[in-house]
């Protein structure tokens, strides 16, 4: 099926890039292409684009422009908040240790174990409840004179939970405790402002809102001690070292505003979508053979996820696929290998229900007629998979 | 006599072919060929065998290969996939490849991976896809019989004919699926990649059985069954004691040389009997084989040739075996009774015997212990 026939329900992985976003980012391969770091003219119309989206970004989340450092990417966003921050810690002796989520993104998981793992650093993952919520009690009870940095993501990739954020971060502010989260998922349906809020670092990632991959953002508050893990030409306010890409920055800041701009009207109409969808789906179903992962309503507008007992996640998106459906099993990082989703576990599903979930994520060019069409088809795609299943292994 | 051909171009909705695709050059070229044809492709690769820490020795399934079967994917614009079957196969082939060198046999793998995971799993994977073709590398023809029915072919290119793998392949099997590279040679395979500008073409070609990572398959034993591989006596037909083995993997039937036995007449490996962990050995007498039973025997044609009647044909019972004229006698439940017209050498208990008329694959079995 080629692929302008196909109906893409997997916002939650990436967006297509926004013709606004492409207009504004051309200028700066074409005309603006100076080193930003440059003293002459060409590097001063470059640094003009870069310091104006990094002002405009700055509004928009309610922070001030040398709090905004561009990276290579969100998981680049996360691995210099947990590094740097862990790192200047042990250089200043202030502590060694570090509190995360089970369900966080692997950019945090992987880079959280790492550091304590290979580095010496003291690790405390949290539990969740079964909607993959962290309580804050929990919370309270982890920290320790010694904490560091918890690091909490603001909405889960695959089950779509937010998470209580401010709840959160004003526990670590009473206790001295640096706050991040991963907002990868979240940025653009949250009208942030960060100078009053308890967040200490938040990462972003433009390509989840309808800009350019290739491109991270990491909120620093003016004064948190982190050092730079990227170490070189002292760019980025001696954060980040390494040429900007300025096209890249320019389309991130065009993105967030066009998403920002919109977000009240986008949010209510993306949360009827996703309401009608979940209503559909569970509807195809006997109670007992489908659950809604995460919570009902604590989640983000756009999101929808289901485990369908005794379906393999991954094997579901193959048929939905070549039935002209983009979904998702979770995570687009993890597809194609089917280990149990640590996500699904956490969240306390057994064998019979973790073997990857469904996760339909909307976004702006979607309709009533997209969501009709996977009705239509989930049950073509399930029915051959349980042809499958039945032959092989009776 | 015809090659099973049609025009699926001409028809209003395009035949779905899936591929297995494993990254080489024979399945490459072979998605290329079917895409060629016009008709609707999917890849699959499987995901069949990955030890921790090995995952780069496989033979098959390394992330390399993948990403070499996605990128040619890509480059036929078909789409792709990786399913998973790493617990069956473990299941239904390295646990069988296990137990029957624990049995004493020398299992030949790829039959029984052919039987169990690509014309069974694979193929209701590929049927559940809505195909009506299950398409792969392999270097054999089919073929259909002016009254209709199906027939498996050797290959045209007789170095790699595989017919000898696929002896299990029945009519619903020989329906739906195509072999398009075995009616031309490995040479013309590798043209045809250069031609479809597929970074395949150089590849060598592959012969360990894939999930070794690399190792010899007695260092595989050793290491997945440590009890099979132990010291034992080397006995002869008589039960007297010659000498010591160093376990039953590390020999062959009719194996002669490095057996650590001075004898008047030359000794001969005749069999090995797992049960005292024995090797026996007997004279160039012993271990010619006029006549053998074969077990788990399939038709090609759902029935023998000539029904229950015993029918010639030629047989080979290991896969690079020439074959040999013999009377091959069917039987119940499965078996059939092989009468060589000249006794053969080192016929070998859990290796295929796969009978022939001609270029014409019969059916076959697995040789049974003696």
């Amino acid at each position: 099926m080629p692929v302008n026939e196909l109906i893409y329900m997997d916002y939650s992985a990436t967006t297509p890039t926004d013709e606004r976003v492409i207009e504004a980012m051309l200028p700066y391969w074409r005309e603006g292409w100076g080193n930003p770091s440059s003293s002459h003219q060409f590097g001063q119309n470059a640094k003009m684009g870069l310091e104006t989206a990094r002002r405009t970004l700055a509004n928009l989340l309610g922070a001030s422009p040398a709090e905004i450092v561009f990276t290579g990417s969100g998981s680049e966003a996360d691995n210099l908040a947990l590094r740097g921050v862990m790192l200047k810690a042990r250089e200043s002796g202030r502590g060694n240790h570090l509190i995360i989520s089970p369900i966080e993104h692997e950019a945090i998981n992987h880079t959280a174990h790492q550091l304590a793992d290979k580095m010496g650093f003291e690790l405390t993952v949290l539990p969740v409840d079964q909607y993959g919520m962290v309580r804050p009690a929990d919370l309270k009870s982890a920290i320790r004179p010694e904490t560091v940095l918890v690091s909490i993501m603001a909405a889960n990739n695959e089950i779509g939970t937010q998470q209580p954020i401010t709840e959160l971060g004003q526990i670590c502010h009473d206790n001295q405790v640096l706050f991040h989260t991963d907002a990868v998922q979240a940025a653009q349906y949250v009208d942030w402002n960060l100078a009053e809020s308890p967040i200490d670092l938040l990462s972003l990632a433009p390509h989840k809102f309808y800009g350019p991959k290739g491109v991270g953002i990491l909120y620093i508050r003016n004064g948190t001690p982190i050092i730079s893990t990227m170490t070189g030409g002292g760019q980025e306010n001696g954060q980040r070292a390494g040429t900007v890409n300025v096209p890249f920055a320019v389309g991130a800041a065009k993105a967030f505003e066009l998403v920002s701009e919109d977000r009240e009207a986008s949010n209510k109409k993306l949360q009827e979508l996703r309401d009608y969808l979940i209503e559909r789906v569970l509807g195809l179903f006997p109670a007992d053979q489908v659950q809604l992962t995460g919570h009902p309503t604590q989640r983000m507008p756009h999101h929808a996820s289901f485990a369908i007992k005794n379906i393999p996640g991954g094997d579901l998106v193959m048929h939905l696929d070549l039935l002209g459906i983009a979904a998702s099993s979770g995570s687009a990082c993890s597809s194609g290998n089917p280990i149990p989703s640590p996500v699904l576990q956490a969240i306390g599903l057994d064998d019979q229900w973790n073997a990857g979930g469904l996760r339909i994520s909307l976004g702006k060019h979607s309709s009533i007629s997209d969501i009709d069409r996977l009705i239509e088809q989930l049950p073509n795609a399930l029915e051959s998979l349980k042809q499958f299943s039945s032959v092989l292994y009776g | 006599m015809s090659n099973v051909q049609e025009d699926p171009a001409n028809n209003i909705k395009k035949k779905r072919a899936v591929v297995a695709m494993s990254g080489g050059v024979d399945s490459s070229v072979a998605a290329a060929l079917m895409v060629e044809q016009g008709y609707d492709v999917i890849g699959l690769m499987m995901r069949l065998w990955s030890e921790d820490g090995k995952e780069m020795l496989n033979r098959c399934c390394t992330p390399e290969q993948m990403d070499d079967a996605r990128h040619i994917a890509g480059s036929l614009g078909i789409p792709f996939y990786v399913v998973d079957v790493k617990d069956y196969f473990r299941d239904t082939i390295v646990d069988f490849y296990l137990d029957q060198h624990r049995l004493g046999r020398t299992p030949n793998p790829c039959i029984e991976c052919n039987r169990e995971i690509r014309f069974n799993w694979l193929y209701e994977r590929a049927m559940a896809l809505n195909a009506d073709y299950l398409v792969t590398g392999h270097y054999a023809q089919v073929k259909q019989s002016a009254d209709g029915v199906y027939e498996l072919h050797t290959g045209v290119d007789n170095n790699k004919d595989q017919s000898y793998v696929l002896h299990m392949l029945d009519q619903e099997h020989l329906a739906h699926v195509k072999f398009p590279v075995g009616g031309i040679s490995k040479p013309e395979v590798r043209e045809l990649a250069k031609k479809f500008d597929l970074p395949v073409a150089s590849k060598s070609d592959s012969m360990d059985l894939c999930f070794l990572s690399g190792e010899d398959y007695r260092d595989f034993l050793t290491r997945h069954v440590p009890e099979i591989n132990q010291p034992g006596p080397i006995l002869n037909t008589a039960g007297e004691t010659l000498g010591q083995h160093t376990g039953l993997p590390n020999y062959t039937i009719g194996q002669r040389k490095g057996l650590g036995i001075t004898s008047p007449d030359p000794l001969f490996v005749l069999r090995k009997s797992a049960s005292d962990n024995a090797l026996i050995l007997g004279s160039r007498s012993d271990v010619v084989t006029h006549d053998l039973t074969v077990r788990n025997v399939s038709w090609v044609a759902g029935h023998p040739p000539s029904h229950d009647e015993p029918f010639p044909a030629e047989v080979k019972i290991r896969y690079k075996a020439r074959p040999v004229s013999a009377q091959v006698i069917p039987g119940p439940n499965k078996t059939a009774t092989i009468q060589f017209e000249d006794p053969v050498f080192g016929a070998t208990p859990g290796q295929g015997a796969v009978f022939y008329n001609g270029t014409n694959c019969l059916g076959g079995g697995i040789i049974s212990d003696f």
